[in-house]
């Protein structure tokens, strides 16, 4: 059988796949610029003429949240999306499906910000998404995109690591990959079904114990275990599930590192770069936690120093300077604001930084 | 063919995303790497739209870049952002209608594609769009004709269809207008 390829929207891309990968239920709040998501599977219709997903538009980011957690809770592949604003609402809500150990996937295409900000691209929301944007010691395993069939192929992954784990998955995407169009190689239609995981809410048989599904422990000391049992289950995650990706490292002098719309920006770097005879390489996380920061740690022996491209102040930084302990200098470059700095741009940027 | 990064530019209501659009279905058709951005600001009929169509043999690298191949401006506006946007050596298409000025430079190919008035002529200003693809494929011929078709259908819905035999002769009416201004040698 031949491929099946489409030119699709970076949004309608994570739409198609979620119907395609057999989620549940979709449940959202539109906001730009990720409002094709639910556009999209508004206009596939896919409870009625595909595969029976529940899309439904909820009163607020916040209910939409809440409904993913009612969902999660009886098993099903549930998922929500929105874009920075709207994403700090659910952050409650993350924070209590983390507690609850409930699987699901969350779609945020960030613009820039703080507050309401612009409708433009951004990756200023590193640190709320990986750092814990809600209260509480937890971890969200977060897949960072940067091309159209990635944002794709995310979305399958990432429902297949929330239910290996139990735990949330974050796709962290940006407007610019939301809202651009590529060539995308699409995936069998699997079915809908729900596996008998033993943890579900299915109800108060008399041959067992009921399933209490909380993120509330009052006794402290119970807390702390169920604490101590979530960092165990993100210590396995650290270990087994750190993903990314190497451009041109093997004779690099200079790494690049860079997430989303940022490492394209930075594969073009490299070409000018290595017109003019610097060999610049790239390592390209494609989860931004678990973070590679071995790998990182092990390139700092290599290179002579680093940058980090992200449209941000400079986030992402940190956690590199935290993996290469001071081996190599770490510097930024970004624009703010919903701007993309250009492949020259960057380029001249980093000559100034490291060459002259 | 190396990659072709063509910048299109002009009034939000022209069809410029749309253009965009048809190429890059095109391409696809063709079997080429392609990728669109669009500029999405709060843009409305009669603001400014802008789209950036990339087509290339080999994957894509960065969507995003200083200086184009090719820049199709379609307003005034677009001409004086974007004129110093075409890389030395590379092409610059407009349509004369409502220009105050001409492009100046002198290291770059400029050609003029006279489609607004054509279009009034024929009354099908719909699809002024597919007459300016139509001029710069005729130069440029990164995608065949015969996608372009298949781009069509591709892009618009089932409705529109029926106006499919319209836009491809859009197509080569616009094909058949394009003037050479300035040339290098």
């Amino acid at each position: 059988m031949s491929k099946e390829i489409k030119l699709l929207k970076g949004n309608e891309a994570i739409a198609e796949a979620a119907i395609r990968c057999g989620c549940d239920a979709y449940f959202g709040y539109p906001i730009t610029p990720q409002s094709e998501i639910i556009e999209y599977l508004a206009a596939e219709d896919p409870y009625n003429k595909r595969t029976g997903m529940l899309v439904l538009q909820a009163e607020s980011e916040v209910a939409a949240i809440n409904m993913v957690y009612g969902a999660a809770c009886t098993g099903k592949k549930a998922m929500t999306s929105s874009s920075s604003p709207g994403m700090s609402l659910k952050q409650e809500g993350i924070s209590y499906l983390a507690g609850a150990e409930l699987p699901c996937l969350i779609v945020n295409v960030a613009r820039g910000g703080p507050g309401l900000g612009t409708i433009q691209p951004s990756q200023a929301d590193y640190f709320q998404t990986v750092k814990g944007g809600g209260h509480g010691d937890y971890n969200m395993i977060v897949l960072a995109p940067y091309t159209v069939q990635e944002q794709y192929d995310f979305v399958k992954l990432g429902f297949d690591l929330a239910f290996k784990y139990t735990n949330p998955v974050m796709i962290l995407s940006d407007g610019a990959i939301g809202q651009m169009m590529e060539k995308v190689t699409l995936s069998e239609q699997l079915p809908r079904e729900t596996p008998d995981h033993e943890w579900t809410a299915k109800g108060k048989p008399t041959n067992r114990e009921r399933h209490y599904i909380t993120s509330l422990y009052l006794q402290s000391e119970v807390m702390e275990q169920k604490n101590l049992q979530l960092q165990a289950k993100y210590s396995e995650i650290r270990a087994n599930e750190v993903r990314y990706e190497e451009i041109q490292t093997e004779d690099a002098d200079y790494l690049l590192v860079a997430y989303g719309i940022s490492a394209r920006i930075a594969r073009k770097v490299v070409q000018l770069a290595r017109a003019e005879g610097i060999k610049v390489g790239i390592l390209r996380p494609i989860t931004l936690w678990p973070f590679p920061s071995a790998r990182l740690k092990e390139l700092a022996q290599q290179v002579k120093g680093m940058l980090t491209i992200e449209m941000s102040a400079g986030q992402m930084i940190e956690d590199v300077r935290l993996a290469v302990e001071g081996a190599v200098p770490v510097k930024h470059y970004g624009r703010m604001g919903g701007i993309i700095a250009t492949p020259t741009e960057v380029f001249i940027n980093f000559k100034k930084l490291f060459i002259e | 063919m190396k990659t072709e990064e063509l910048l299109i530019a002009g009034f939000g209501g022209q069809g410029v995303l749309s253009m965009g659009k048809i190429l890059a279905y095109a391409g696809v058709m063709q079997g080429k790497e392609v990728a669109w951005m669009p500029s999405y600001g709060p843009e409305m009929r009669g603001g400014t739209a802008n789209v950036t169509v990339m087509i290339s043999d080999a994957p894509i690298d960065s969507p995003v870049v200083t200086h184009f191949d090719t820049v199709i401006v379609l307003n005034q506006q677009s001409l004086d952002k974007f004129e110093n946007a075409v890389k030395p050596g590379g092409r610059l298409f407009y349509d004369s209608n409502g220009l105050k000025t001409l492009p100046t430079r002198k290291d770059i190919n400029i050609y003029h594609i006279p489609a607004t008035e054509k279009a009034a002529e024929l009354g099908t200003t719909k699809v002024f769009n597919i007459m300016v693809l139509g001029g710069y494929l005729k130069i440029v011929p990164v995608v065949s004709v015969e996608f372009v078709e298949q781009g069509l259908y591709k892009s618009l819905p089932e409705r529109a269809h029926k106006l499919i035999p319209l836009n491809i002769e859009a197509f080569h009416n616009g094909a058949s207008i394009v003037e050479v201004i300035q040339e290098l040698q």
